[in-house]
């Protein structure tokens, strides 16, 4: 190959590289290393984690279970180690499973349209509040602060500097629902979308039906963020929203520290042009036999470049057909049969403590407890992981811990929990 | 003549929605250990959905069936080579999928207290420093998800401290053979933007930019080597316009294995630049995502990195969320340390020397295969090429044969195409990449089908253009798909 290239040794395919840019040593780092010592390495690591313990933190991150089809189809190869499937001739695959992805989406969301995936739910949000801006020709947008607090940090950042500015709005007190009369005051001609989530941060199954009347009385889109993919089993979707911004962890992604993870975008049928990321369409081949493929690009960074409706590229396809997979093991019947599950769950653990509110709550709920970090600390000892302290994100909040219950928490954790906490 | 493939069967597969039979399915739970609860009462009759109309009932042996069969549907890396240029396709290891799930490090919680997270924040300040190296940089965020992710907090960072120099301005530059997301990242950030032409050569005209550089710009935007895969020699003198200006270097790295191990942005003037580490190390495209887009700065615009960032307490990890002049989050939690640590594994295995020879092969390959198909294929820009060669395909529309003729054709010979059409600056270009994963068998095989589909041009150029031949789906209607869009599956 030298011999073809012309040249004596590899390095000297370098030679057109000015001199002043080129690195004259070696990388500081260490030798390659075989194997066997890199799983070691990560095993070494693993052990400075938490090992063995039984967790209630929730708080957009679930701990559920991940049935054992999940990881069998995504480690293939041909869904692995495929690029984002343009050549739709060689990428059938991929883009059928999307299409089925974009499909159950719109079933569980009651939406019209759900794009192929989205980051996460945390930048699904902007995304979704630029896209209303854009829809309405208006520019304001208005936050309920019982949407998890990561989430309106990162819509905060996007919107600075794009002339969108973000108000929030509170939530009542005693019910952890949020602040009708707030949400009234603050809402006004020049507002593009009011973005609310249900179940919101507290575990409550929030007022999704009064902030759309609201909302649309004042010409304003409403975008319904949830964070808990598995309420959708049980909970009564969010018909009236504009928008729906999701986290799909819950359907068997890992929590893997906090990424990757997989959001969503699902809209009503009037928004699509408005929409960000890729999109699947039906078509048919030359044979006139049913195809998919890639579809409405012109919405899209590589074609219409500053005009494009978002800069997202990557998806997230992988994780998005790990979520495919877990909505077909669990199927119709299992999904609910999973919600009810965590319904009960949380129920039986809240019966034995505190709520801080009085709202209707899925499977996490805020508790009273005097000092949370010192009930943590105590839990700990008895190698469980308490909830999270909600001071850090709500100050008014130093007495209230978040607390989680899923189908992977057994009764007698809970009851320690209660001994504890109770 | 077709060597690598021949045809062969392929299994049919409806839709989940249409195999479905009511009462099948494939879970299981444990039994309920707790009393069992009324969802009507515990929610609310009206907060109770109705059954989930259309939702998959199948067995666990169809729900198998049905993802294997639509696997094969695919081509993948694990088929051969996929030298989509500007992709970086590269062969990804499967130890990477192995210690990414090791299971306290795949099911570490993102709020379980720092104590019982050590591992965790110990893998990403390790990659924070080896990406530091790499990149010749003083300090890096994990945070953002993907490569437009990390451009989008890349120009944050330059508003940022602009703003705090006393104007943030109002300009990004971009040459014309930028990658799309460039300029729409530009707009989001609030920039307009300013397109600059490719010199004769290419490249980055230097003239032109000395004159477009005035105090209203902030950045220029540039990927080195660019998307013809040409180093851009004046770099440095690009840097040095930009900073007597005030205004700043963002390099997109979406090239950057072209150049590790071989040259270092923090040393040729770059102030910000994004990694994409599901292109350069290695971890897997997964038909779309996800990635990780890490961002490495200059010390200047280290104040103003995205919050929490990892400091030593003492022996320990902390995470500092107390940063006054950062830009705030750009992402909930500490990014997609998944991807991270399948990087990391990457950047093991292969250790200093492995990733420059990495860097070697993949250049090597590139120039072969320029050398074997110039013959055959007009390459509009003779600078020396680096991981990628762009060809235009001039000579084959004289028959009327397009690049997007010749990349389906190059299915029919048991190859992914090339990438198709870009950069804008070529027309009709077609973009290969090979990276350092192909060995000469298999590039042989690529560079005889390329030289046949040529010589096909020119005697059966209708062959060419209806191709794929020898696919279970044949061309795809794109535009009937586009112009009534059925988005989702609906019952008959």
């Amino acid at each position: 190959m030298l011999d073809a290239c012309g040249v004596a040794h590899a390095d000297e395919l370098f030679a057109h590289l000015p001199e002043a840019v080129r690195l004259k040593r070696p990388l500081a780092l260490d030798a390659g290393v075989s194997e066997y010592e890199i799983v070691q390495y990560f095993r070494d690591r693993a052990a400075e984690n938490a090992n063995g313990y039984a967790s209630f933190l929730g708080a957009g991150v679930y701990r559920h279970y991940r049935p054992v089809l999940v990881d069998t189809v995504v480690s293939r190869g041909e869904f692995l180690t495929s690029y984002t499937p343009y050549q739709a001739e060689i990428s059938q695959g991929t883009l059928t499973a999307i299409f089925e992805f974009q499909t159950m989406l719109c079933q569980l969301t009651g939406m019209d349209v759900a794009n192929a995936s989205m980051y996460d739910g945390s930048t699904a949000v902007p995304e979704a509040a630029m896209m209303a801006v854009r829809a309405t020709g208006k520019g304001h947008v208005l936050i309920a602060r019982s949407v998890h607090p990561e989430y309106r940090e990162v819509l905060h950042t996007y919107a600075r500097h794009q002339g969108m500015p973000v108000t929030e709005f509170g939530y009542v007190p005693e019910a952890g629902t949020i602040d009708l009369e707030d949400l009234d005051r603050k809402l006004d001609g020049l507002t593009a979308a009011v973005i609310v989530q249900s179940p919101n941060f507290f575990g409550i199954v929030d007022q999704v039906k009064a902030a759309a009347e609201m909302a649309h009385q004042r010409g304003a889109l409403l975008v319904v963020v949830f964070t808990e993919a598995v309420s959708m089993g049980l909970v009564e979707p969010p018909v009236d929203a504009d928008i729906v911004a999701g986290e799909l962890q819950s359907f068997a992604i890992s929590p893997s520290y906090g990424g990757p993870y997989a959001g969503i975008l699902a809209i009503k049928e009037k928004l699509i042009r408005q929409m960000p990321g890729r999109l699947v369409g039906q078509s048919t081949d030359t044979h006139g036999n049913r195809a998919f493929c890639l579809t409405l690009a012109t919405r899209e960074q590589h074609i219409r470049r500053e005009k494009a409706t978002s800069n997202i590229c990557t998806n997230q396809a992988l994780i998005a057909l790990m979520a495919t997979v877990f909505m077909t093991v669990y199927g119709k019947e299992g999904l609910r049969e999973l919600a009810t599950q965590n319904l009960a769950k949380a129920h039986y653990l809240a019966g034995k403590l505190a709520p801080r509110f009085c709202g209707k709550f899925f499977n996490e709920f805020v508790a009273r407890v005097d000092d949370p970090e010192a009930a943590n600390k105590a839990l700990l000892k008895k190698k469980i992981i308490g909830g999270l302290p909600l001071a850090r994100f709500y100050p008014e909040l130093p007495d209230a811990v978040l607390l989680c219950a899923t189908e992977m928490n057994t009764r007698a954790e809970m009851d320690a929990v209660a001994e504890v906490l109770g | 003549m077709i060597e690598k493939v021949r045809e062969h069967l392929s299994q049919n597969e409806p839709l989940l929605f249409e195999r479905s039979s009511p009462g099948k399915c494939a879970y299981q739970l444990p039994a309920l250990d707790v009393p069992p609860v009324d969802p009507a009462e515990a929610l609310g009759a009206e907060n109770v959905r109705a059954e989930i109309e259309g939702f998959p009932e199948v067995s666990e042996v169809e729900a198998i069936r049905h993802f294997t069969r639509l696997s094969t549907w695919n081509y993948a890396i694990d088929h051969g080579m996929y030298p989509l240029g500007s992709c970086t396709m590269k062969y990804n290891p499967r130890i990477n999928e192995l210690v990414a799930r090791t299971e306290a490090l795949a099911w570490a919680h993102p709020y379980q207290p720092e104590a019982l997270a050590q591992g965790s924040m110990e893998v990403m300040a390790r990659m924070e420093a080896a990406l530091a190296e790499i990149t010749g940089m003083d300090a890096v965020t994990l945070q953002p998800a993907a490569g437009a992710h990390g451009e989008l907090t890349g120009i944050l960072l330059i508003r940022a401290l602009l703003q705090q120099r006393g104007n943030p301005r109002r300009k990004i530059l971009i040459p014309d053979s930028a990658h799309g997301t460039n300029p729409a990242t530009a707009a989001i950030a609030g920039y307009a933007v300013q397109n600059i032409k490719s010199s004769e050569s290419g490249v980055l005209d230097v003239s032109a930019l000395e004159q477009l550089v005035t105090d209203d710009v902030a950045a220029l935007m540039v990927t080195n080597p660019n998307t013809l895969g040409v180093f851009e020699e004046n770099i440095i003198h690009a840097a040095e316009i930009l900073h007597a200006k005030g205004a700043m270097l963002y390099m997109d790295g979406a090239n950057m294995n072209a150049l590790v191990g071989i040259a270092r942005p923090g040393d040729f003037g770059v102030d910000v630049m994004h990694l994409n580490l599901h292109k350069t190390f290695s971890t897997p495209h997964g038909g779309g995502g996800p990635g990780a887009g890490p961002v490495a700065v200059k010390a200047a615009l280290e104040p103003f990195l995205p919050t929490p960032r990892l400091k030593r307490a003492g022996k320990r990890w902390a995470y500092d969320y107390k940063r006054k002049h950062s830009i705030g989050r750009v992402k909930a939690f500490y990014g997609n340390f998944g991807v991270l640590v399948r990087a990391l594994a990457y950047i093991l295995a292969h250790g200093g020397p492995g990733l420059r020879n990495a860097t070697v092969d993949a250049v090597l390959n590139a120039v072969y295969i320029r050398k074997k198909l110039e013959p055959y294929y007009e390459l509009p820009y003779p600078s020396p090429n680096m991981h990628e060669v762009v060809f235009s395909d001039e000579r084959q529309a004289r028959h009327g044969v397009r690049t997007g003729d010749l990349a389906k054709r190059l299915i029919d010979y048991g190859f992914h195409p090339y990438t198709v059409s870009f950069p804008l600056i070529v027309h009709g270009a077609l973009m290969i990449e090979p990276t350092e994963t192909e060995g000469k068998m298999e590039i042989d095989q690529f560079v005889n089908a390329m030289i046949s589909i040529a010589r096909e041009a020119e005697t059966d150029p209708q062959l060419v253009k209806s191709a794929p031949h020898g696919t279970r789906t044949s061309r795809v209607d794109e535009v009937a798909a586009a112009r009534k869009p059925v988005l989702r599956w609906k019952p008959a």
